[in-house]
């Protein structure tokens, strides 16, 4: 019977492992290309970077903004982080599915309210009551304006709302889309700093509208000094 | 290629010597002052530094002119990626900036590997300079304009003209110094980072009185005073490695040690205006490369000419 086992756990298993252990590696290959263009600097400005569970919101101005977040997180804590990302977007092809879902085992959600079967919020619960962190970008898309912050969207409120005590840490990534402005195709190696603030939660009884403003305040906050171009 | 001479060996040797002593000192003092006395934390976090530049420098060097190129080669990526993350670039710059760092640098650095003086002389003078507001006028943003491509062209001039020049130094033909050009670097290197080093000494144990307040709260008169005579006596103890009799070795340390100083106050000042303490954090204890750099970017290219002029055939 032993036998039988080791013949039918062996088809199943080895594609399992090969495929675990590329993403291993493709995760690798990406967090060292990441540190190479953009010599990433991790600032712990109001919290410590200590295995408690989080959720990291973060400004979003470039497509790299989670795998930056990512790069700076100690292994132990990368670990255990996944980034909620678009499932309209990371199902589009087998690459991008492999990245997504292999790689950084993305907890994927479906910003098209009229096409969606699940409700992204129950999604980002789920995944916390497995002892997950997140990664999310509360203003839903990426920022191509010249505004520092879109409005955020509500999900981050709904969320803390149900998981009052998991920490909301602020996440300022500066620089990454002047790295690759979009429609280039050649990234230029500037340094990009991820800058991690002082952690919220929401308060008993707090407005949503009042909350979404406190979060975007903090998310500001965290943001470097900036130059004033003359 | 040709083999290290024995002289490079000898000069390793002695600054293993001087970093052990300092390792020695430092250890030392977190012993009796305390370790998270901040100066002294971030005296060893220099020191230990120095061992990682020392070596990488020594094994560069002992790949003769390749290892010098590619070690500058990525001096400058790192150091334009400093630079140019300080300015104010926009999107229409995209283009410019995609060629300074991926074909100005290798460019610049292969003409320096093959010794065509009368290329990487003028590269970037005249052929970056000129064709570099070319790409970034083709996408029409004339928004703050001549600042945009003055900063690119003298990012360029800094980080990667002036400090090519220090692999240079290996196309340069002496008589009677053939296979030994690797310790004019030696002398260069040793001399502007032992006034560095000296200047900050002098200036933790005697300063008192500041420099240029505004620029450099840091430097004192005491400082560099001190730090200046002794690269000096640096410089003419090391006659024994360069064509310098001791009397011109101490005279191109002076030059050296004087171009390195205001090269330092020069790259404070746009410190101070893009309103930074340090160019990055890539070496610890010391900021970035171009804190590092400064004074090696101000001399480098004086000592070239100068060596060049005076004792070279070509």
């Amino acid at each position: 019977m032993s036998s039988k086992c080791h013949v039918s756990c062996r088809f199943i298993l080895i594609p399992v492992l090969a495929r675990r252990f590329a993403a291993s590696a493709t995760g690798t290959a990406i967090g060292l290309f990441a540190r190479a263009v953009t010599a990433v600097q991790a600032t712990w400005a109001g919290c410590a970077p200590e295995p408690r569970q989080r959720v990291y919101f973060a400004n979003h101005t470039s497509n790299g903004d989670f795998v930056l977040i990512w790069t700076v997180l100690p292994p132990f804590m990368r670990d255990m982080t996944r980034p909620v990302a678009a499932r309209e977007y990371w199902l589009t092809s087998p690459l991008r599915s492999f990245i997504g879902r292999d790689v950084f085992n993305a907890v994927l959600i479906d910003r098209r309210p009229e096409a969606r079967t699940e409700d992204p919020v129950a999604q980002m619960i789920a995944a916390a009551d497995t002892g997950a962190s997140l990664i999310v970008f509360p203003e839903g898309q990426r920022n191509m304006t010249t505004e520092t912050l879109l409005p955020f969207k509500t999900g981050l409120y709904h969320f803390a709302r149900q998981r009052p005590e998991i920490d909301l840490v602020p996440v300022w990534i500066a620089n990454l889309n002047r790295v690759m402005p979009k429609g280039e195709v050649i990234p230029i190696p500037l340094i990009c700093t991820v800058t991690f603030g002082t952690p919220l939660h929401v308060t008993e009884g707090e407005a949503k509208d009042a909350f979404l403003a406190r979060a975007e305040a903090a998310l500001r906050a965290t943001a470097p000094a900036e130059r004033v171009p003359a | 290629m040709t083999a290290m001479p024995t002289d490079l060996w000898l000069l390793l040797l002695g600054l293993g010597g001087v970093l052990l002593a300092a390792s020695g000192i430092g250890y030392a003092l977190a012993q009796t002052r305390g370790a998270d006395d901040p100066v002294i934390d971030n005296l060893n976090a220099r020191i230990n530094a120095w061992w990682v530049m020392v070596i990488l420098m020594g094994l560069a060097l002992t790949f003769g002119k390749a290892g010098a190129s590619v070690l500058f080669a990525f001096c400058s990526f790192a150091a334009l990626r400093e630079f140019v993350t300080l300015t104010d670039t926009r999107r229409a710059d995209h283009m410019a900036l995609v060629a300074a760092f991926f074909v100005v640098i290798p460019v610049q650095y292969w003409l320096v590997w093959a010794e065509w003086y009368g290329f990487y002389s003028i590269f970037i003078p005249v052929y970056a300079f000129l064709l570099l507001p070319i790409i970034v006028t083709l996408r029409g943003d004339t928004g703050r304009f001549l600042a945009r491509v003055a900063e690119l062209q003298w990012a360029l001039m800094v980080c990667v003209f002036s400090v090519s020049h220090v692999p240079a130094l290996l196309s340069l033909q002496i008589p009677g110094f053939e296979g030994r050009n690797v310790l004019l670097i030696a002398f260069l290197v040793v001399v502007v980072q032992g006034s560095d080093v000296c200047q900050y000494i002098w200036g933790k144990l005697l300063g008192r009185h500041k420099i240029a307040p505004n620029l450099s709260p840091s430097k004192t008169w005491e400082g560099f005073i001190g730090g200046a005579l002794s690269a000096i006596v640096i410089g003419a103890s090391l006659s024994w490695l360069t064509p310098f009799t001791p009397l011109q070795a101490g005279g191109m340390a002076l030059i050296i040690v004087l171009m390195g100083f205001f090269g330092g106050l020069v790259m404070s000042a746009i410190k101070r205006d893009r309103g930074v303490k340090d160019w990055g954090q890539m070496i610890a204890g010391h900021g970035g490369f171009i804190d590092r750099l400064d004074s090696v970017i101000f001399s480098a290219p004086i000592f070239f000419h100068l060596t060049r002029y005076f004792w070279s055939t070509v």
